[in-house]
């Protein structure tokens, strides 16, 4: 009897478990909002783990994008459209020679320890970078080509370079505390906190695979911000990250998929946003892999340094099918090198160069310049062995995944046969860096200044002969290419440099050893019950998070206190006049519930078959 | 107890007696011993392992953002990449027998420092988690072996059974999509806690629920079932009948005679498993982003992180040895008849 009552339990117990958190109404109490009346807090959800938050050292997206709030630099990029502005300098002149460049800092200025902002700190930020290998770690490729740097009195600050440098106003470089810094004996190691700083907020504490606090810094010349605390919080998968903004856990995230973006539509507490990226993805196609001094390396087919073949297979891809189906609308159709985010560098095609998708048209190119095609509908290449093709994919990305069937699919009604090889992301820049590849997929995150998307095209980023040295991407080596790149790493005309860099586009455009894909949408939402809205880099469809400058962290409004700041290039904000909020028409998201029935259903079934299955069995013992 | 013996009993007395006084000492070496050349293995599989995997280190560092050759030649010279295989595996023994597990690349801390800081939270889940699955596996699989084929054995090994073979992330994500608000999603205390230690602690526990959930749910059924099976084997034994015979409780017979017979190999199991304890947790601490060893080691991998991969398999090949090790000789406490042979 004892043991009928404690089965009884047992099940009530487990249905319970199974059927209970199906019968919660998913999103509905929410635990955790207790906080929020003391102190305004703005609670960012990122999926990216901090590497260190030493600014000589950290290269990750969240890092950087923690410093960027936490340290000012000599010039930013403006919320409008990325153009260079001041921030501690207020202006800036060079030399007849452009080797000299002199930067006038703004009065006033000072640490959030309250000491003064000098010349002397940003001279000894880059004099410890000149000096000490540890320090260059992070941006050591801004002050390769330095000579010195001084500071001449307390508001200027003299730097002379090598060789005419035009992206001394891109210098991504956290200028540090010299009265803190000085006193550090590893330059390298983790910081102590709370840290003294200069930027909109002050890092205060920093827990490992946890989070990050930032206060607001009443010192920032800009004003302080409206949002009193910023915490960075980190979420392993992002659906996790979802999950808590519908919770109201975080008040921001990004990096959402077109799945998470679409099951936020419905929610009435949460605005999404959509905005322009700034990377861009490829195919590449290998014309003929060389070393640095042009030793052939890898082992590429060589039918592909033929330069109709590779704009054939150019001609063949779909831009707007993959925007479609990879992306799900998501992203934009491929133009120029330079992601159209970037407007100023941003190139697309002119009528008469634009490569139409066709496949007529890729098979008439093929035909005019002579494949044949081979028994099977392969085509022969010149030395009439038929066009094997390999396509190398990443095995654990989405694009890769389901772009790679349609690539695979264009390129055999053009006679071209192709054998998907998926591997892991490491493999896959190995084997790129070697040369050893046919077409593979790639992808870069391009910066406001293009130099460094650019030098990868260049001979000079082609590897040694280990396949190591450099960071190659299409292994394009092209005279004209090279002398453009060099003619506007040197011109200070920005006017003029936007032609040159249009101009390389144009060449990378005709050689075709690459194929852009398309441009993939940045895909953030937040609370809007909890914030009015931020401040979006560019200002038109630009993003919220990780943006190159401070605005959308600084410009962060509470609900009830907009409207949402504008920031203008001379230093002072004005009010917006766009809304970003969007209206939402329906209940909460469903997802959650749904999931859990089917789960149960599972569960049920599982368990029911088996006791089923035992029972069967066991009447059948006894039988005999 | 009787003087009758059972088969196993029989045969085990029959095996010659130990030859020399000094068998605990020998035994308890041998086993050591065998621990330490497990370890030398581990520490050079640890090394190589690694470096064969596909990827340059250096390439993959400086992969997305400007750097000139010399740059690169600067990094590898500053992490002695660029030394001879042989010469870098000198100076990691010479480090690790200093206690010095390296210098993270990418963190740019010490390995140790980071090991460290990973391995409470991690102890904190997975050990109460075991605690709890021990105890419930262990008092589930009495009760079914006791009252073999009722209802409640069917049910019981059924479910366990059945959510054994869940994966562990699904489980957790559906918890975590059906207690939607109840629970937070991730983590192990919330960014804007009071900073006392109650709260701290209320809120540790706050977030501990649903990782625990799932962690027991998965692994209680190892325990369970071995104890519903080894005390099976001990319930036709003939004490048992004696027991009963001398007119004791059913529930007396149970706890006094034939659970502690019936222990043995779920001790030895438990003790196994404390070893995978400290690695076991990836899924569920990659679920609910919680911030322990597991997801170490799996972030260290994806970005190549040699001295922080070669100090978590060190770590935890060395937990799963000493473990070993321990199960072993506890073993040899408990049962006199592997002490007789």
């Amino acid at each position: 009897m004892r043991s009928r009552r404690v089965a009884l339990g047992i099940t009530l117990l487990v249905t319970a478990l199974v059927t209970v958190p199906v019968a919660v109404p998913a999103g509905a109490p929410e635990a955790h909002a207790v906080s929020e009346q003391q102190t305004k807090i703005l609670r960012v959800g990122v999926t990216q783990e901090v590497d260190s938050l030493n600014p000589f050292i950290s290269i990750t997206r969240t890092g950087t994008d923690i410093l960027r709030t936490g340290f000012d630099y000599l010039t930013v990029y403006n919320q409008e459209d990325y153009s260079p502005i001041g921030s501690l300098a207020e202006s800036w002149e060079t030399s007849q020679d452009k080797l000299t460049w002199t930067f006038k800092l703004r009065d006033g200025l000072k640490w959030s320890d309250g000491e003064p902002l000098t010349a002397e700190d940003p001279a000894w930020t880059f004099n410890k970078m000149l000096d000490d290998e540890v320090a260059r770690t992070a941006n050591g490729s801004y002050v390769k080509q330095w000579e010195s740097v001084e500071a001449t009195d307390e508001h200027t600050l003299v730097i002379k370079t090598k060789v005419p440098q035009a992206t001394m106003l891109a210098l991504d470089i956290p200028i540090v505390p010299e009265h803190v810094w000085s006193k550090v004996a590893d330059i390298g190691a983790a910081p102590q906190f709370p840290m003294v700083g200069s930027g909109p907020y002050t890092i205060q504490e920093f827990k490992e695979a946890q989070f990050t606090k930032l206060k607001a810094n009443p010192n920032f010349w800009r004003g302080k911000p409206k949002v009193e605390e910023l915490h960075f919080i980190y979420y392993r998968n992002s659906d996790a990250a979802v999950t808590a903004l519908q919770n109201g856990e975080i008040d921001l995230v990004n990096r959402l998929n077109p799945t998470q973006f679409d099951s936020l539509e419905s929610n009435p507490d949460i605005a999404r946003n959509k905005a322009q990226n700034r990377r861009f993805n490829e195919i590449l196609i290998n014309p003929g892999a060389a070393t640095f001094d042009g030793k052939p390396i890898g082992d590429g087919n060589p039918a592909l340094k033929d330069i109709k073949l590779r704009q054939a297979i150019a001609t063949a891809i779909d831009s707007k099918t993959l925007v479609d189906k990879v992306w799900g609308g998501y992203a934009e159709e491929a133009q120029g090198y330079i992601p159209p985010v970037f407007g100023e560098f941003a190139w697309s095609p002119p009528e008469d160069l634009k490569r139409e998708f066709s496949l007529d048209e890729a098979n008439a190119m093929l035909d005019e310049a002579g494949y044949r095609k081979g028994p099977n509908g392969v085509r022969l290449d010149k030395q009439g062995k038929p066009l094997n093709l390999r396509l190398m994919t990443h095995a654990e990305a989405n694009l890769d995944e389901v772009a790679g069937p349609f690539v695979k699919g264009w390129l055999a009604e053009i006679g071209i046969n192709i054998t998907l090889q998926p591997l892991s992301d490491n493999q896959v820049n190995e084997s790129t860096t070697r040369g050893e590849f046919d077409l593979a997929f790639s992808g870069w995150n391009a910066n406001p200044d293009p130099d460094y998307v650019l030098s990868l095209q260049t001979c000079a980023s082609r590897p040694n002969a280990e396949g190591k040295g450099n960071t190659p991407d299409s292994f394009l080596c092209d005279e004209e290419y090279d002398e453009l790149y060099n003619q506007q790493l040197q011109e200070f005309d920005r006017g003029k440099r936007v032609d040159l860099v249009k101009q390389m586009q144009e060449v990378l455009h005709d050689r075709a050893t690459l194929v852009i894909l398309g441009y993939d949408n940045a895909l953030e939402a937040y609370r809007k019950d909890a914030f009015e809205g931020f401040p979006l880099q560019p200002r038109e469809g630009g993003v919220i998070m990780n943006q190159q400058g401070y605005w959308g962290y600084y410009g962060a409004t509470p609900a009830g206190e907009g409207p949402v700041p504008v920031f203008n290039d001379d230093g002072t904000a004005s009010a917006s006049d766009a809304e970003t909020s969007e209206a939402a028409d329906e209940e909460s998201s469903n997802t959650g519930v749904v999931l859990a029935i089917v789960g149960g259903v599972i569960l049920v079934l599982l368990v029911g078959g088996l006791l089923f299955a035992r029972g069967r069995r066991r009447t059948a013992d006894e039988r005999e | 107890m009787s003087d009758i013996l059972t088969p196993t009993e029989d045969a085990l007395a029959e095996a010659p007696p130990p030859t020399r006084g000094g068998g605990a000492l020998r035994y308890v070496l041998t086993k050591i011993g065998g621990g330490l050349v497990s370890m030398a293995l581990v520490v050079v599989l640890g090394f190589l392992l690694f470096r064969v995997l596909p990827g340059d280190v250096i390439q993959t560092m400086f992969r997305g953002r400007p750097a000139s050759p010399e740059l690169m030649a600067e990094a590898e010279e500053r992490l002695g990449l660029n030394k001879p295989l042989f010469e870098q595996f000198l100076d990691y023994l010479w480090r690790l027998l200093h206690g010095d597990l390296g210098q993270s690349y990418v963190f740019n801390v010490p390995v140790t420092d980071k090991i460290l800081e990973r391995l409470g939270p991690t102890l904190l889940l997975v050990g109460v988690a075991t605690l709890i699955a021990v105890a419930l596996g262990l008092w589930l699989g009495t009760r079914s072996a006791w009252r073999r084929g009722s209802r409640f054995d069917r049910i019981s090994t059924g479910v366990a059974l059945a959510l054994w073979s869940t994966p562990t992330f699904w489980l957790g994500m559906l918890l975590l999509a059906a207690t939607s608000g109840l629970f937070p999603t991730a983590g192990i205390v919330y960014s804007d806690t009071a900073p006392d230690f109650l709260s701290q602690a209320l809120d540790v526990a706050h977030h501990m629920v649903l990782p625990t959930i799932t962690l027991v749910a998965v692994i209680y059924a190892q325990y369970q079932l071995v104890m519903r099976s080894s005390l099976l084997e001990e319930m036709g034994a003939d004490y048992l009948t004696t027991a009963r015979a001398k007119g004791l409780r059913d529930d007396l017979v149970r706890r006094r005679h034939a659970v502690p017979n019936a222990l043995l190999p779920t001790v030895t199991l438990v003790f196994l498993h404390l070893g995978f304890v400290i690695a076991g947790a990836v899924s569920v601490e990659t679920v609910f982003s919680w911030p322990g060893l597991g997801l170490l080691t799996y972030d260290a991998l994806r970005v190549r992180d040699l001295p922080l991969l070669q100090g978590t398999f060190v770590v935890l090949a060395g937990a799963v040895i000493l473990m070993n090790v321990l199960a072993d000789v506890l073993y040899r406490v408990l049962d006199p008849r592997v002490r007789a042979s």
